[in-house]
């Protein structure tokens, strides 16, 4: 278990690694660079200047050099500074990540709330009125563009209704007003990701109720919600664990465009407006933080895993 | 896919044979997906909104409007006979952009969601076909790529500078560069589903007495994995290439919304949501539509893809007469 678990983290630590690089490299391919951005506000600089600058900032040794120069630096606990907000890279990111950790966790806890109870219920009415109805709710869900669902949402919640806020955090000084603006990004982020996790456990549901070990139970006299709670759940929980440990990518995708939306300063929106601004240290550093949640997600899912099903173990 | 599937799903048709029932598997297919309501339906619906869109310069003619002309004395009317669906912010017909914004939803959905599906059975057949080492490596790739974040990915390769790439300046200025790239990013991340799918069906097909003869008889790899291999895994294929269109879609509005697909005046569905949003408070009714068909696009596409399932899962044709 502790191998697997040095392994896993290793690996984990490779394809951070890689990112790492790729990122950077494409970075470099993005318009302009620092210094094309401070002859922009200073029109006094002449080339000559530039070219100075760009040497003292080794701006013009090969891409690879720079590269190992950053992760020496990142290595050794620089992470840089922001270029749009002038604090340290993880001053700025660190309390943003806690916003999106706070966006995603609560609408993956209310979408499995949702999907848990629905899917398993469909599963055991297949092709019922009931069934019918959660399917196309469910395709509905998967279907709907998110950005507009959060437009939808204002519209009616804001603009019609007047009940809550549009878009944009609280002032951190009264909780529960601060709550009112984590209604509507967590609902948008929720009916974005719930019919997907539906359509998983209604599978999942459908084909353990096939199982022999069902009826058998069935026929030793369990009711069925016993069968249900006792047997069909944890095993129909399997491949859906697998499965949502994968969805944490997308969860965080999902994410950025609901911050967007709704004007929610997490990751997501941190990592657009550094890439669209310019802002190469939050825009890399972020990224590679939104890698290594995803993956210690995904590390979490698999023992998740093999605690659903003790006949896995990780040897 | 795997190989009991196939033999159930032959043993049926012969049984229906047998039978004296004179149904072809093509018949059998088209009753199952006929009686697939949501399917057909879909199908219907996204026939007339390709032919709606492809007719929208005749609608232009008709209407007597011009879909690129702002007109700032116009700017958001509400639907009128001269306007059917009322003007935008630049008083340019909404639905005449609606429509040429389908143009380029379907175009990108069908031509992303084609350069993916290659991609993917490529790689899917030699994955599934050589094994070893290069399907470990392929197959750890595609997790990474399904398993990472890939939308803040896309947005730094949406944002690259297109001069520093090399390519040719008639390319990079040329106005429709915004709709290769957009083709190019989806194909990009895209094609994991397919190869999982064709690698799958692909390691059951290689045991197969077929494609053992056709080893045996000197067949080069790319021979059988081509001609031996590939009809063989069609249906998955399609099924799986289906419903992706309909996540393509979503994704092209998603980044064409954050300003970094489509890029205006060339209209799309999802940057026109961008400056609608901005205009909520005073005419929420110019974000509806956009949004609303890419609902109803997506949807369509997601239904006729499962209906698909469906009517070519050889599972489901045991007891069809």
């Amino acid at each position: 278990m502790l191998s697997y678990l040095v392994r896993r983290l290793l690996e984990s630590l490779f394809v951070l690694a890689v990112m790492s690089l790729v990122i950077f490299s494409l970075i470099g391919l993005m318009p302009g660079d620092p210094i094309d951005i401070m002859i922009f506000s200073n029109p006094e600089m002449t080339t000559a200047d530039a070219d100075r600058l760009r040497a003292l900032y080794g701006l013009d040794r090969p891409i690879f050099e720079r590269y190992l120069a950053w992760l020496g630096n990142t290595l050794s606990g620089d992470f840089g500074y922001s270029r749009l907000y002038n604090q340290p890279t993880l001053d700025i990111l660190l309390p943003r990540l806690g916003n999106t950790v706070l966006l995603m966790g609560l609408s993956f806890l209310l979408a499995l709330a949702i999907a848990l109870p629905a899917g398993i219920y469909a599963a055991t009415r297949p092709q019922s009125p009931i069934d019918h109805a959660i399917n196309l709710l469910a395709f509905a869900g998967i279907s709907v563009p998110p950005f507009w669902l959060g437009i939808l949402l204002i519209i009616l919640f804001a603009v019609t209704l007047g009940w809550l806020p549009a878009g944009g955090m609280g002032d951190g000084r009264d909780f529960w007003g601060d709550l009112r603006y984590l209604v509507l990004p967590v609902l948008a982020l929720t009916i974005a990701t719930v019919g997907g996790i539906i359509r998983f456990v209604r599978a999942a549901a459908i084909e353990t109720l096939r199982q022999d070990y069902v009826r058998t139970a069935l026929a030793k006299g369990l009711t069925g919600r016993e069968v249900v709670l006792g047997h069909v759940l944890r095993n129909a929980m399997i491949p859906v664990v697998t499965i949502l440990a994968l969805q944490m990518g997308n969860l965080f995708s999902g994410a950025l465009i609901t911050e967007q939306v709704f004007a929610y300063l997490g990751m997501g929106k941190t990592i657009y407006d550094a890439v669209t601004g310019n802002d190469y240290n939050v825009a890399l550093i972020g990224l590679l933080l939104a890698t290594l949640t995803t993956l210690l997600a995904n590390l979490l899912a698999d023992l998740a895993y093999s605690w659903l099903d003790p006949r896995i173990s990780y040897q | 896919m795997t190989a009991p599937d196939r033999q159930q799903g032959l043993l049926a048709a012969e049984a229906a044979f047998a039978r004296g029932s004179s149904l072809t598997v093509r018949q059998i297919f088209l009753r199952r997906f006929v009686r697939h309501r949501l399917a057909v339906g879909s199908l219907a619906f996204l026939v007339l909104l390709a032919l709606a869109s492809a007719a929208a310069p005749l609608v232009e003619m008709l209407l007597g409007v011009d879909g690129n002309l702002v007109d700032l004395f116009a700017a958001k009317q509400p639907p009128s006979p001269a306007h059917p669906l009322g003007t935008d912010e630049l008083g340019r017909d909404q639905l005449v952009r609606l429509l040429y914004g389908g143009q380029v939803s379907l175009l990108v959905g069908l031509a992303a969601a084609l350069c993916a599906a290659v991609i993917g059975t490529l790689l899917g057949l030699a994955a599934g076909y050589y094994g070893g080492r290069l399907d470990a490596l392929v197959m750890r790739f595609t997790d990474g790529v399904i398993a990472l974040p890939i939308l803040p990915l896309l947005i730094i390769l949406a944002a690259l500078d297109l001069n520093k790439l090399g390519l040719p300046q008639a390319v990079v200025t040329s106005e429709s560069v915004s709709l290769y790239r957009i083709v190019f990013l989806i194909a990009l991340v895209g094609w994991t589903t397919v190869a999982r799918l064709v690698r799958g069906a692909t390691l059951s097909m290689k045991t197969r007495e077929f494609v053992r003869a056709a080893q045996a008889l000197g067949a080069s790899a790319p021979r059988i994995m081509l001609v031996h291999i590939l009809p063989n895994v069609v249906s998955p294929i399609i099924v799986a290439t289906t419903l992706s269109i309909g996540g393509i879609i979503l994704l092209e509005s998603v980044l064409s919304y954050l300003g970094l697909g489509i890029q205006p005046p060339l209209p799309s569905w999802g940057n026109m949501l961008t400056s609608a949003q901005e205009l909520i408070w005073d005419s929420p009714a110019l974000a509806i539509y956009p949004g609303l068909l890419i609902f109803a696009t997506v949807i369509a596409f997601n239904f006729l893809g499962d209906g698909l399932q469906d009517a070519l899962d050889p599972r489901a044709l045991q007891g069809e007469d």
